[in-house]
């Protein structure tokens, strides 16, 4: 079986903070990772923590442990991560599946790059998070 | 190959996720003012709420998937961000293994507590 040619990645964990010249693009992409890790976390915890109910551990039921604000706090974090993800999600699978990038063309000047075609889907995800984000920060505000 | 179809999964179970994930958000969080499956109080995580959930294969049912889908996405998310960092093939290969390892292992312990958490909801609701 032949080798596959493997480049370093020179630019390293410094790479994937920093947006360059790739524009709002490449910041979503770093705040997907970001928010991406963030829940993978929250949610492996969340494995353990509701797995105690067999042993009749219920720590978010009543005013129990994870009833104390600084939980309340991380809780909406989760779930404005979750809001950022999953809108930048569905753009981003719109886009891999080939929606909303526009129809390829001729090369002719001035170009227009499949980049900026997409760019109002962009702009509605990040309306979608902020209307998510409002809506539980009244949620979390009111209960 | 694989790996198309290894991402096309992932994808896939992204779309699974906005769906049942937000759905488990709403009804664990929002339920109480309209009652929906959290019958007792305004509180829907409280330990009466999460028995009588328990108590219905449904929800079993739906924790199960949503472990599955989301303990597949997360760690094939976290996966393909390490590899960019271009590591070795033999590192790359330890650290499927491992993350094999972990997901099956935590998938075998969340499918366990739900399972024993609905037989102890049926057998306290059967008295």
């Amino acid at each position: 079986m032949a080798e596959i040619k493997r480049y370093d990645n020179r630019l390293g964990i410094a790479g994937w903070l920093s947006g360059g010249r790739w524009g709002v693009e490449r910041y979503a992409y770093i705040l997907h990772r970001i928010t991406g890790l963030g829940i993978l976390t929250y949610f492996l915890l969340h494995i353990l923590v509701t797995s105690l109910r067999v042993k009749g551990i219920y720590l978010w039921a009543g005013h129990g442990f994870m009833h104390q604000p600084i939980f309340r706090f991380m809780e909406y974090l989760v779930f404005a991560a979750f809001a950022y993800h999953a809108s930048n999600g569905l753009r981003l699978v719109l886009v891999e599946l080939g929606f909303a990038i526009g129809k390829p063309m001729e090369p002719v000047y001035p170009y227009k790059t499949s980049l900026n075609v997409q760019r109002p889907l962009l702009v509605c995800m990040a309306f979608l998070t902020l209307g998510l984000l409002a809506v539980g920060a009244y949620w979390a505000l009111t209960k | 190959m694989g790996g198309t179809r290894s991402w096309t999964w992932h994808m896939a179970a992204a779309v699974v996720l906005l769906f049942v994930l937000g759905m488990h958000m709403l009804i664990m969080h929002m339920a109480g003012t309209g009652h929906w499956f959290a019958p007792y109080g305004t509180e829907p995580s409280s330990m009466r709420n999460s028995l009588f959930r328990d108590e219905n294969p449904f929800f079993i049912f739906a924790y199960i998937l949503l472990l599955g889908v989301a303990l597949y996405h997360g760690l094939y998310g976290f996966r393909t961000i390490v590899f960019e960092l271009t590591l070795k093939p033999a590192t790359e290969k330890a650290i499927t293994i491992a993350l094999a390892v972990i997901g099956l292992g935590l998938f075998g312990l969340g499918t366990w507590a739900a399972l024993v958490a609905h037989r102890i909801a049926l057998a306290g609701a059967g008295g």
